[in-house]
């Protein structure tokens, strides 16, 4: 094979939210750059198709069905975990609702599946030294929050937000031991994730991408691997925009 | 569920136009003061009423309030 600094040859990457849209794209790119994965998502059959399409790469990968925001299910999940080169905490929900409506249930839930898991899972495979020295984190935060706000979306925004923060943290403090972290700021992705909405509505949103289109899942995955590639090497601490442009004006 | 109390409901989620202005024929999106936010609103309080969650598609289907009650009633037999 020829020159190929974006290659992931000889990595060992976890993906989580890896049965569907930007997890399971990110899965699929990263198999084909020549990364061994361990998959997990809370969704079994979905996981299971994914890692059925990963099957035509040759290697083996491992899947792992954890509920991240259960103690049991977080630690057993880094006690089965090899040693690891990459690691994309990507799992996260999102549900629109006017801040008079918020709910404290929904509010704390939304923070365990898109705040407070991927920092324990982060924090626990540190823990564990499960990160190799030149390792890349890369953590799904969001345009929304980080760039933008709109209507109804707070506690989704802020838990990202949150991300953000978290990414610049995990850089300061790992950036000694050659651990890398960084974050993908998608817009609207076609994914499951944007399903509340109409067709009408995302017509009218669409008129916000330069681009002219909402971004497929893998135009997400191809940074998330830019990003765990050695191409990256000297990137930490960034927050790489991927969103057609929406956020310009 | 009462008719008149998911119309009131509805009202609720609007601050500038008149009460006498809603009634189950209304058309709420000839509304001057309909907007996402209040279709978001409106969304939120059935879930909190009435424990429904309704779509997007389900607002686009509803013209009047009694079209939007009746899709909530369905969901709830």
């Amino acid at each position: 094979m020829g020159y190929n600094p974006f290659s992931l040859e000889g990595k060992t990457i976890l993906v989580t939210g890896a049965a569907g849209g930007i997890g399971r794209a990110t899965s699929i790119e990263c198999a084909k750059l020549g990364a061994t994965l361990i998959l997990t998502d809370i969704r079994e059959d979905a996981l299971r198709e994914t890692a059925a399409l990963l099957e035509q790469t040759g290697r083996s990968h491992q899947t792992v069905l954890a509920d991240l925001t259960d103690p049991a299910g977080l630690s057993a999940l880094v006690e089965t975990s090899p040693q690891l080169d990459g690691l994309v905490c990507n799992a996260g929900v999102m549900r629109l609702t006017p801040v008079p409506f918020i709910k404290e249930e929904e509010l704390l839930r939304v923070q365990q599946i898109n705040l407070n898991a991927p920092i324990l899972l982060t924090k626990s495979l540190l823990r564990k030294k499960k990160i190799n020295k030149g390792g890349s984190i890369v953590l799904t935060a969001s345009a929304a929050g980080v760039y933008r706000v709109s209507l109804g979306n707070a506690i989704y925004a802020t838990t990202k937000c949150g991300i953000d923060a978290f990414m610049r943290t995990v850089a300061l403090e790992l950036g000694p031991k050659g651990i890398r972290c960084n974050t993908v700021n998608p817009g609207m992705v076609e994914t499951g994730l944007i399903g509340g909405f109409t067709e009408e509505e995302k017509q009218q949103e669409m008129r916000n991408y330069p681009l002219g289109r909402f971004a497929q899942p893998q135009d997400i995955a191809l940074g998330i691997a830019y990003l765990l590639s050695d191409a990256s090497s000297f990137v930490t601490g960034t927050a790489l925009k991927i969103d057609g442009g929406m956020t310009l004006s | 569920m009462e008719l008149q109390e998911f119309v009131n409901h509805f009202a609720e989620q609007f601050e500038e136009t008149e009460a006498a202005a809603f009634t189950p024929e209304t058309i709420f999106r000839d509304l001057d003061e309909w907007s996402s936010l209040i279709s978001l609103s409106v969304i939120a309080m059935v879930d909190e009423e009435y424990g429904i969650a309704l779509k997007g598609a389900d607002m686009r289907e509803a013209e009047t309030i009694q079209d939007l009650f009746n899709i909530v009633q369905a969901k709830l037999a």
